[in-house]
């Protein structure tokens, strides 16, 4: 019972959170149900016994993500409210209308499908194994998510998509330090700084 | 135990629902960071997916998908709002749909 009520709640925080982003039209407003829903996702994982990616989650998502996010917005300025029926494309009011009601009946209709195969498929495999369990108790099979887990299998059979990754991270970061840079110096175009700045970049490249 | 157990679907519902309303809002919004919220909001429906799966499963690959995801989000937002600090500094009240100036 204490599960239902932790999945209601935290469910509940994603869902008005979720609704809130779309909705709310201040993008602080915005960034802090984001927040919201971030952490209700913590506590299902944390439900889910995914304590490490729980932590994980909290710390990049609501401790590096949404500080960005609210970074931007205030290096921007708040003041400009997003109006939300500003001139909106009737066609792209029609294309989300069709894509959220063709998704919904989409996805419930997979939902059903996975979870009729889930039964067939579980109740197969501990038949296999030799375990007979009813499908009260059968989700909660004992297995090994501490960070050690995770670890061995990131470590061994991901260790390519591992140093991808840092690839990944290594090309973002240049990125958008360009992306900054450029800004900046179209930004200040019409002083004198960047015309002495210029040379002596050019020269600390050299 | 009650006939009321929190099963997969259950979760699976929820990360469905939280990806439909960011896709919705993805195509609704004009503000390139609401838009990007809502990005983060269907990689997290995803992620719950991920994560639900697992634990039915009993499969610790899921923790390793879902780890990378985070990574590939985070570089995403930092790229993204790169790009969006530069077009707005540009024209400070762009929405998406001016974006097509920058073609050619």
């Amino acid at each position: 019972m204490v599960e239902v009520v932790v999945f209601a709640v935290a469910g509940a925080a994603c869902l008005v959170g979720a609704v809130g982003v779309v909705l709310s039209r201040n993008p602080v407003h915005a960034a802090l149900m984001l927040v919201m829903t971030l952490f209700g996702i913590a506590v299902l994982f944390v439900a889910l016994q995914a304590h490490f990616i729980a932590a994980v989650q909290v710390i990049v998502y609501a401790g590096a993500i949404v500080v960005l996010f609210l970074f931007v917005i205030m290096l921007l300025g708040v003041d400009r409210a997003a109006e939300l029926s500003l001139g909106a494309l009737p066609a792209q009011r029609w294309t989300a209308a069709a894509f959220g009601l063709g998704g919904a009946a989409v996805l419930v209709w997979l939902v059903a499908a996975v979870d009729r195969i889930f039964k067939g498929a579980h109740s197969y495999e501990l038949e296999r194994a030799g375990i007979v369990v009813t499908e009260a108790d059968a989700p909660a099979t004992s297995y090994a998510t501490d960070v050690s887990a995770i670890a061995r299998s990131l470590f061994s059979e991901y260790v390519y998509a591992f140093e991808l990754t840092s690839l990944l991270l290594i090309v973002a970061v240049i990125g958008t330090v360009i992306l900054a840079r450029r800004s900046g110096y179209s930004e200040h175009g019409g002083e004198s700084a960047p015309a002495e700045n210029a040379p002596a970049s050019q020269e600390a490249r050299q | 135990m009650s006939g009321l157990d929190v099963t997969t679907g259950w979760y699976l519902t929820l990360g469905a629902m939280l990806f439909l309303i960011g896709g919705t809002g993805l195509l609704v919004r004009r503000n390139p960071l609401i838009m990007l919220m809502c990005v983060e909001l269907m990689l997290n429906g995803v992620n719950l997916s991920f994560i639900a799966f697992a634990d039915r499963f009993g499969d610790v690959h899921g923790h390793t998908v879902v780890l990378f995801v985070l990574v590939v989000a985070a570089a995403e937002v930092v790229v993204g709002l790169g790009l969006v600090v530069a077009v707005l500094r540009a024209s400070p009240r762009a929405t998406a749909d001016d974006l097509s100036a920058l073609k050619g």
